[in-house]
């Protein structure tokens, strides 16, 4: 990926267009890295931990469900979460990278959505 | 061929696969040397990470403590594999991107402080030792068993082997050589694990098998082990939060093990030898991956132990005894100290004053002696003579077996084929030396890179700052060396430290320092400071001191939640208030995220 830096424009909006769709980016990967780290809490603190006594009534084949996830399940899940991430990010890189390529071609002419780079701060 | 022979030769080619490997993959400069010249493949370092994460404490103790703890037991497999999500998903990608050589490196930089990067490198330091005299320790316990020598010649022969492959090879070699010893380590996991769940479920993937019905008896085997425990007086083995683990406790120990693994210096510097920032979120998937292979697999072992144990003890007569007790039994690790009647009970502690069974804990081997001649002399003259040991054992809290044994063990229950049991010797090795490789770099990057390279001699040349990284690879093998020969009584209590200072320092500083671009130098080590001196004070106090616990009645291991949310409260308390972060540091967060 090409830092904002790194690529000049004749245009003086390009700049700030580079940032905004940098931010759009690091935005998306907040978003999905929270939703996995949800998904995280609730397998393995949540389903292995805080619910773990309503869950040891459920049985799964031999398991209390409890049990199960505290012991085997939690971890299934969390492999899964890694693998989500790492497909997530290429597609978000992705499309970073289409967005990036579609700038110079299009009219330096929206000035309203030259948001500032300050993204998630 | 015997055991003993198998594990010889098995021992032997796997000691002599490690050398080559780290010959062929030998570093040559500082980039080679600390971070693998940057060209591992994603998979390649995953099974690396895998390798160098999963130490003799996982191999040799965790599957026993599961054994033990039921339910509860589970805190170390959520805390372990759970602290990797946090680690690929909120650290990895990001410290790789900026390319640094070490985590207080990436600290130093950030907070722009030398201060912050000495704490860090202080941190750094102490959690590796701590944790490489448990590894060696392991070595020097695996020969003294199988082997046959003296736990001490074992270190020495261990000091040697990883002297040799980490000077060598650095980083680089260290690399390949933690591939080779995954598969070493995870063949000799799972066969045993697969073979003894076929015998008890007739299910050949243990994970299944955990939640099968036991061959020939139409129940299910973990229904079966809740029956033996209420039977026989132990708390239920499958029931959450019974006795002091209760809810609290259990969510901050699995939550403090869990940031603390993200906040491991040795684990993070991994995710620095790959490519690219792909390769790195990448690596992670496949270290887990190859992680889970052992995690899933342990709780499985430690419910198959846990019923061997009650199948094969209770009740029996000497002529019944399995061969495999009669092994551990020369090393005290489990004792039967019988009452009169002939037959071995096994009981737990609702019922503590019927059991026979006892392990040698941390007495002596006279005073353990001392004991058993005495019990016997108790026997043979029906009371009138010499002393019945049990009140003594119990007062000592020594009932039971030993939980490092069981998975030594568990080959020779399933009466496996020597040399499987030979591979579990390997196998526990190859977990130790990877472990105690990949942390003995960490002090030598620490040194070499940090201390000496970045804060005393800045103008160091490239053959200097080699020299430095070998000679500190040298010296800290012989300390790790010494700490496992000599190990401080606490040397146990003090990997619950390591992690709740990893949690408590590391982990919120690296987290704020990604996703907080404003904060400032005095802010993060305000709140390291806190946060390290709180879990600090409150470990020794109540470990050693013998205070209440005062802090919601949370125990010494889950602590470090508590310090992490301190040191996360005052670094953004105190951003609030302080000078933001300068114009250089904030470039440097806007070029770690992309």
């Amino acid at each position: 990926m090409p830092s904002p830096a790194s690529s000049p424009s004749p245009s003086s909006l390009a700049p700030a267009r580079h940032a905004a769709a940098h931010a759009r980016h690091w935005r998306r990967s907040v978003r999905l890295t929270l939703l996995l780290l949800v998904v995280w809490a609730v397998a393995g603190l949540g389903c292995g931990v805080l619910f773990a006594d309503w869950l040891a009534g459920v049985h799964l084949g031999g398991f209390p469900l409890g049990f199960w996830f505290a012991q085997q399940g939690a971890i299934v899940v969390f492999v899964g979460c890694i693998f989500a991430y790492a497909v997530g990010m290429a597609v978000l890189d992705r499309r970073l990278a289409q967005e990036l390529a579609a700038l110079p071609v299009e009219p330096a002419a929206a000035a309203g959505d030259a948001a500032t780079g300050g993204g998630a701060r | 061929m015997s055991v003993q022979h198998w594990t010889f030769l098995l021992v032997g080619v796997s000691f002599a696969l490690y050398l080559g490997v780290a010959f062929v993959a030998r570093a040559r400069d500082t980039h080679g040397f600390f971070v693998a010249g940057r060209g591992v493949p994603a998979i390649a370092n995953g099974m690396a990470t895998a390798a160098d994460w999963m130490s003799a404490a996982s191999f040799l103790s965790m599957a026993g403590m599961i054994s033990f703890l039921g339910y509860a037991g589970g805190v170390y497999l959520l805390g372990w594999t759970g602290g990797f999500v946090l680690l690929a998903l909120l650290l990895a990608p990001y410290l790789r991107k900026l390319g640094h050589f070490t985590v207080p490196d990436f600290v130093g930089d950030r907070f722009e402080s030398d201060g912050a990067r000495l704490v860090a490198l202080l941190c750094a330091l102490f959690i590796s030792f701590t944790y490489v005299a448990g590894q060696m320790r392991g070595v020097g316990i695996v020969f003294a068993r199988f082997l046959e020598v003296e736990v001490d010649v074992g270190v020495v022969i261990g000091m040697a082997i990883v002297f040799v492959y980490a000077t060598l090879g650095g980083m680089k070699g260290i690399t390949w050589t933690q591939v080779a010893q995954y598969w070493v380590l995870i063949l000799a996991y799972v066969i045993p694990a697969v073979a003894i769940s076929w015998q008890l479920t007739g299910t050949a993937v243990p994970s299944v098998g955990m939640g099968s019905e036991l061959s020939g008896q139409g129940v299910a085997l973990l229904a079966k082990l809740d029956q033996i425990h209420a039977d026989l007086g132990f708390a239920s083995y499958t029931e959450p939060f019974v006795g002091e683990w209760d809810k609290l406790n259990v969510f901050c120990t699995a939550l403090a093990l869990m940031a603390g693994t993200a906040g491991l210096p040795h684990v993070i510097v991994r995710f620095y030898t790959v490519k690219n920032v792909a390769a790195a979120r990448w690596s992670g998937f496949w270290a887990l991956l190859f992680i889970a292979a052992l995690y899933l697999t342990a709780p499985a072992t430690a419910a198959f132990a846990r019923y061997y144990v009650f199948d094969s003890l209770h009740g029996k007569t000497v002529a019944e005894l399995p061969a495999w007790y009669r092994t551990w039994e020369q090393t005290g690790l489990v004792a039967w100290f019988d009452d009169g009647d002939g037959k071995l009970a096994y009981h737990g502690p609702a019922q503590a004053e019927r059991n026979e069974l006892f392990r040698i804990g941390t007495l002596t081997a006279v005073e353990f002696g001392t004991l058993r001649a005495q019990h016997q002399q108790w026997l043979d003259s029906s009371g009138t003579a010499g002393a019945d040991a049990r009140p003594a054992l119990r007062e000592r809290r020594l009932a039971g077996p030993d939980a490092d044994i069981l998975v030594l063990a568990v080959p020779e229950m399933a009466q496996l084929a020597a040399w499987v049991i030979a591979l579990v010797a390997a196998g526990g090795l190859a977990a130790a030396l990877s472990t105690a490789s990949g942390l003995l770099l960490v002090i030598s990057s620490s040194v070499a890179h940090d201390l000496f390279y970045r804060l005393l001699r800045p103008q160091a040349s490239e053959a200097q700052r080699m020299a430095v990284s070998r000679a500190t690879i040298g010296l800290a093998v012989v300390v790790a060396g010494v700490i496992g020969i000599y190990p401080p009584g606490f040397v146990s209590q003090v990997v619950a430290f390591a992690f709740g200072l990893a949690a408590a320092s590391f982990f919120p500083v690296l987290v704020l320092g990604v996703f907080h671009r404003r904060l400032g130098t005095f802010p993060a080590i305000a709140g390291m400071v806190v946060g390290i001196a709180f879990t600090g004070t409150y470990i020794l106090g109540t470990v050693y001191l013998g205070w209440p616990r005062w802090c919601f009645g949370i125990g010494p291991q889950g602590i470090g939640v508590v310090g992490m949310l301190l040191n996360f409260a005052v670094a953004l308390l105190l951003a609030r208030f302080c000078k933001p972060a300068s114009a250089t540091a904030q470039a440097l967060v806007d070029r770690l995220r992309g």
